[in-house]
C-alpha cells in the first residue's frame, strides 16, 4: 500500500489522473451521482447505503479523502498538484469526497501537528478511513467568544484525569464518537490553565442533551460531564498548552468557514437564474423588477469580488509562505454574503420561498427556508463577525484600546 | 411616538396589559405546539372583541366604536410585541373594504357581525406568491366567481373572504365553492391557497376604481404596525440582553462596537415609528393616504428586517435557539415583508406615486 502511494507522490500527472479515473470508474457507484456527502456532514445518525458504505471504504483505502495527509497515518499522502487532479476528476465524475466531519476539517490537521507519535497512529487513520466521527467541545454557557473563559475542570488523578462540567453547542454531539475538548486544568491562570483533551463520547459520566435550533433540526448538543474518567494519555500536547493548540485548530475552522471552502459549494443554482425561473422578464430577458434586478446585480459583484479574493489571499498566503493579511476579512465576508444571498432568495420567491413543510413546496425550497435560518448561525459561530472585527482592527491595523 | 389623546390612551394600555398578562409569546408556543392550521384560538379573538377591538374602525352606527386607525394600530402593535395570533388584523382590513366600499345594505349585514367578533374576514388578492395587484385573473361571471388566491392570511376559520377580481372587489362567504390548500410558512401562522369555484359573489360598488388600493394601503399600514411592535420587542430584548451577557469579565452592552450598533438601531426604530404612525394618520386625515402607506410598509420591512437579523446576532448562539423567542420574530418579518408589498414592490410603488 504505501508503495502504491509512494508512486501517486511522484509520478507524472498525466499518468495520476489516469489512474485516478480507472479508480473512479471501478469504485464510484452510479447511483451516488451529484450526491452530497452526507456522511461527512456533522449533521445527521451515522445511516449509510451500501453504495455509500463501499465509496467510502474505497476511497479511505487509499487515504484519498485525505488526500494531501501523510501516507503512514492512512492519508493519500499526494503532493497539492496530485491533490487538485484528484479533485477535478472527481469534479467531473460528479463524486463526492466521502470523508469528512470535524475529524478532517479541524481535529485531524491540528493533531498532525501537535499529537505525539501514538497518539497520530491511533487516530488520524480511522479519520482518513471515515470511520470515527469527532465533535467540537470548546463552548460553555459562559465561554462563547471569551472562550478562554472555560470553566469545564479535569483534576490530576494520577493516571487519569477526572472530568466535570458543561459543554454546549457540541455540533454533532449525539452521533460523535469522539470529542475533542479544551479543558481547565489550573485554575490559577486564565489561558495557561487550559489543556486540550479527548474524551470518548460513550464514556461513563458523558451525557448530551439536543438543543432546538430556529430552523427546527437539532444538530447541537449541551454535553454535560460528571465524573469522566479521561486517560492520561488523551492530553494532546503538554497540560496547559491547549490555548495553543485550541486556537490552532480554530484557524484550521475559520479556513472551511470562510468562503474559499464550503460557502462556495452552499451556493448552488445563480440568483439570476432562480430569479428567471420566479419572476418575469421582460421580453430582452430582463428580470422585469428593476430593484430586485439591481440587487442580484449587486450581489453578485460582490461576490464575484469575494472569490477574487479569497483567490488573492491565497496566492499572497503561498508566495510569502504565511498567512496573508487579507485573509482576515475572509470569513466575515463570505458568512455576510451567505447570509445575504440566502435573503434575497426569498425576496425573489416571494412567500413561496418561505415555505416550512408540507404541500405546495418543493424540497429545494423547503432546504432554502432551513439553510436560511441555520445559515444565521455562521457569523457567530467559529469567532463572531464582531470578534473578527476586533482582530482585524487590534491585530490587522494596530487600533489598541485606549485604556 | 404619537401624541395620543386620553381614549387612546386607555385603549393602549389596555391592550399593553392584556398582551402582557394574557397573551405572553408562551400562549403563541402552545398555539404552534397545537398544529392546527387555523393557528389561533376562538376564545382569545373572542376576549378581543368583548373588548372592542374587532370593531375599532367600524361607524358606531354598525357596531363598531369609530376610534379611527390610529387606534387600531396601537392595539395591534401590542400584539405584534408578543406575537399574539388572531384574525383581528386580516378582520380589521377586510372590514375597512366594507366601509369603504359597500352599500347600505352590505354594510347593515356584515358589519355588526364583525365588530362582535362574530364574523372573521380577510382580503384575498394575490393570485402568486408576489403581491401583485395588477395581475388579477380572477373573474366573476352570473354572481359567481372563479379563481385562486394564494397565501391568504388568516384564511383557516375565516367566514368572509373579500376577493379581487379583475373588476372590482366581492364579498364571498366561505362555504360552496370555496376550497382552502394550507400553506405551512416558516411562521407557523394561519395561510392558505384559496379556490374559489363557482362560489356566490356580492360586488362592493360604492368605493369607486381605486377602492382595491385604498384597501391595500391600510392592508399595509396595518401589517406595518405589527411589524412595528415585532421591532420594538426584538430592539428590548436584545437591549436587555446585551446588560446582562458577560463575556471578558465585562457586560456585553459596555463595549462600544455594540454601543454604536444598538443607538443606529434606536435611530432607525424611531424612524419606522414615525413613518408608521404617520400611515394611521393620514388614513385618519384621508390626505396622500397612498404615499404615506408606502412609506410607512417600506420602513416597517427596511427596519424589520434589520433588526431582526440584529436582534439574533446580538444574542449570539442561543438566538439561533427555538428556546429564545427572537428566532420567532425573524420568521415572522418575513413573512409579512412579503405580505401586501415588498420592498421592491414598495419603491417602484412610492416612484409612482410621486411621478418618477
Ligand atoms: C450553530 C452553532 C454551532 C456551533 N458549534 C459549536 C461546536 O461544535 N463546538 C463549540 O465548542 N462551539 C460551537 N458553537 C459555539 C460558538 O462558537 C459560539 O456561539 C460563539 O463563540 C459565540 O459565543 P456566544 O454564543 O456565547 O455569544 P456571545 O459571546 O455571548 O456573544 C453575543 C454577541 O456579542 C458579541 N460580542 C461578544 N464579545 C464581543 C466583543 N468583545 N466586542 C464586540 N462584540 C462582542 C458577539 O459577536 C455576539 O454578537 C456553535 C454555535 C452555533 C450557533
Amino acid at each position: 500500500m504505501a508503495s502504491q502511494k509512494d508512486i501517486d507522490r511522484t509520478s507524472d500527472p498525466e499518468t495520476f489522473r489516469q489512474e485516478v479515473r480507472q479508480f473512479i470508474a471501478e469504485n464510484f457507484p452510479d447511483e451516488l451521482k451529484s450526491k452530497g456527502n452526507a456522511l461527512a456532514a456533522v449533521e445527521g445518525p451515522a445511516t449509510e447505503t451500501a453504495a455509500q458504505k463501499s465509496w467510502r471504504e474505497a476511497m479511505g483505502s487509499r487515504g484519498w479523502g485525505t488526500p494531501t495527509w501523510p501516507a503512514e497515518y492512512g492519508g493519500g499522502g499526494l503532493s497539492r498538484k496530485h491533490a487538485a487532479i484528484l479533485n477535478e476528476e472527481l469534479a467531473k465524475a460528479k463524486a463526492h469526497n466521502p470523508i469528512g466531519g470535524m475529524g478532517v476539517m479541524m481535529f485531524g490537521p491540528t493533531l498532525l501537528e501537535y499529537g505525539s507519535e501514538e497518539q497520530k497512529r491511533e487516530h488520524i487513520p480511522p479519520i482518513c478511513r471515515g470511520e470515527i466521527r469527532w465533535c467540537q467541545g470548546y463552548s460553555e454557557p459562559n465561554a462563547g467568544s471569551d472562550l478562554a473563559n472555560l470553566q469545564t475542570m479535569a483534576e490530576d488523578k494520577g493516571d487519569h484525569y477526572l472530568v466535570n462540567g458543561q459543554k454546549t453547542w457540541t455540533s454533532g454531539g449525539q452521533w460523535a464518537d469522539k470529542c475533542f475538548c479544551l479543558v481547565r486544568t489550573d485554575r490559577s491562570d486564565k489561558h495557561k490553565g487550559i489543556s486540550f483533551l479527548l474524551i470518548d463520547m460513550d464514556s461513563p459520566g458523558v451525557e448530551v442533551r439536543p438543543i432546538q435550533m430556529i430552523s427546527g433540526m437539532s444538530p447541537f448538543c449541551e454535553t454535560f460531564f460528571d465524573d469522566v474518567k479521561v486517560p492520561k494519555e488523551n492530553l494532546v500536547g503538554e497540560e496547559g498548552q491547549g490555548w495553543t493548540i485550541g486556537k490552532r485548530l480554530l484557524q484550521h475552522e475559520r479556513t472551511n468557514l470562510s468562503g474559499g471552502g464550503s460557502m462556495a459549494r452552499m451556493m448552488g443554482a445563480s440568483l439570476a437564474d432562480i430569479a428567471k425561473r420566479y419572476v418575469e422578464t421582460d421580453s430582452d430577458g430582463r428580470i422585469a423588477d428593476a430593484v430586485l434586478r439591481d440587487r442580484i446585480a449587486d450581489f453578485e459583484i460582490r461576490w464575484n469580488a469575494f472569490l477574487l479574493t479569497a483567490r488573492r489571499a491565497a496566492q499572497e498566503s503561498k508566495a510569502q509562505g504565511g498567512v496573508s493579511e487579507i485573509s482576515s476579512v475572509l470569513k466575515k465576508v463570505g458568512t455576510k454574503l451567505g447570509q445575504e444571498r440566502a435573503e434575497l432568495t426569498i425576496e425573489i420567491m416571494g412567500l413561496q420561498g418561505l415555505g416550512w413543510e408540507g404541500e405546495g413546496f418543493t424540497q429545494a425550497e423547503l432546504a432554502g427556508v432551513r439553510g436560511w435560518l441555520f445559515g444565521k448561525a455562521t457569523t457567530i459561530y467559529g469567532g463572531s463577525t464582531e470578534i473578527q472585527n476586533n482582530i482585524i482592527a487590534k491585530r490587522v491595523l494596530g487600533m489598541l484600546d485606549h485604556q | 411616538m404619537a401624541v395620543l389623546n386620553e381614549e387612546q390612551t386607555m385603549l393602549r394600555d389596555m391592550a399593553r396589559e392584556w398582551t402582557t398578562n394574557e397573551s405572553p409569546v408562551t400562549e403563541w408556543r402552545k398555539v404552534r405546539a397545537s398544529g392546527d392550521p387555523q393557528a389561533w384560538d376562538a376564545s382569545v379573538y373572542a376576549t378581543m372583541a368583548e373588548m372592542g377591538w374587532a370593531g375599532i374602525i367600524i361607524p358606531e352606527e354598525h357596531g363598531g366604536s369609530d376610534f379611527g386607525w390610529l387606534s387600531a394600530g396601537l392595539v395591534v402593535e401590542e400584539l405584534g410585541k408578543t406575537l399574539t395570533a388572531s384574525p383581528l388584523i386580516a378582520t380589521t382590513i377586510a372590514a375597512s373594504a366594507i366601509v369603504l366600499g359597500g352599500s347600505d345594505a352590505q354594510k347593515a349585514e356584515w358589519l355588526p357581525k364583525i365588530a362582535s367578533g362574530e364574523v372573521v374576514a380577510t382580503l384575498a388578492v394575490d393570485e402568486s406568491p408576489r403581491h401583485a395587484p395588477s395581475k388579477i385573473e380572477t373573474t366573476v361571471s352570473g354572481g359567481t366567481i372563479s379563481g385562486t388566491k394564494k397565501f391568504v392570511h388568516e384564511a383557516h376559520g375565516a367566514h368572509l373572504f373579500v376577493v379581487a377580481a379583475k373588476d372590482g372587489l366581492y364579498l364571498v362567504p366561505s362555504g360552496d365553492g370555496v376550497t382552502l390548500h394550507d400553506r405551512k410558512l416558516a411562521d407557523m401562522r394561519n395561510h392558505a391557497d384559496v379556490e374559489f369555484a363557482g362560489a356566490a359573489a356580492d360586488k362592493l360598488t360604492d368605493g369607486g376604481d381605486d377602492l382595491l388600493d385604498q384597501v391595500l394601503d391600510r392592508a399595509r399600514v396595518l401589517t406595518a404596525c405589527e411589524m412595528l411592535g415585532m421591532a420594538q420587542q426584538v430592539f428590548d430584548t436584545t437591549l436587555d440582553y446585551l446588560k446582562q451577557r458577560v463575556q471578558f469579565s465585562q457586560v456585553l452592552s459596555t463595549f462600544q462596537a455594540l454601543q454604536h450598533r444598538m443607538a443606529d438601531l434606536f435611530a432607525d426604530l424611531a424612524l419606522m415609528r414615525s413613518a408608521v404612525e404617520g400611515g394611521l394618520q393620514a388614513i385618519d386625515a384621508g390626505f396622500l393616504t397612498s404615499q404615506a402607506a408606502t412609506i410607512a410598509k417600506a420602513e416597517a420591512n427596511r427596519v424589520l428586517h434589520q433588526l431582526s437579523r440584529e436582534g439574533i446576532q446580538l444574542h449570539g448562539g442561543i438566538g439561533m435557539t427555538d428556546e429564545y423567542d427572537v428566532g420567532f420574530y425573524l420568521k415572522r418579518a418575513r413573512v409579512l415583508e412579503s405580505s401586501f408589498g415588498s420592498t421592491g414592490f414598495l419603491k417602484d410603488r412610492y416612484a409612482r406615486l410621486s411621478d418618477y
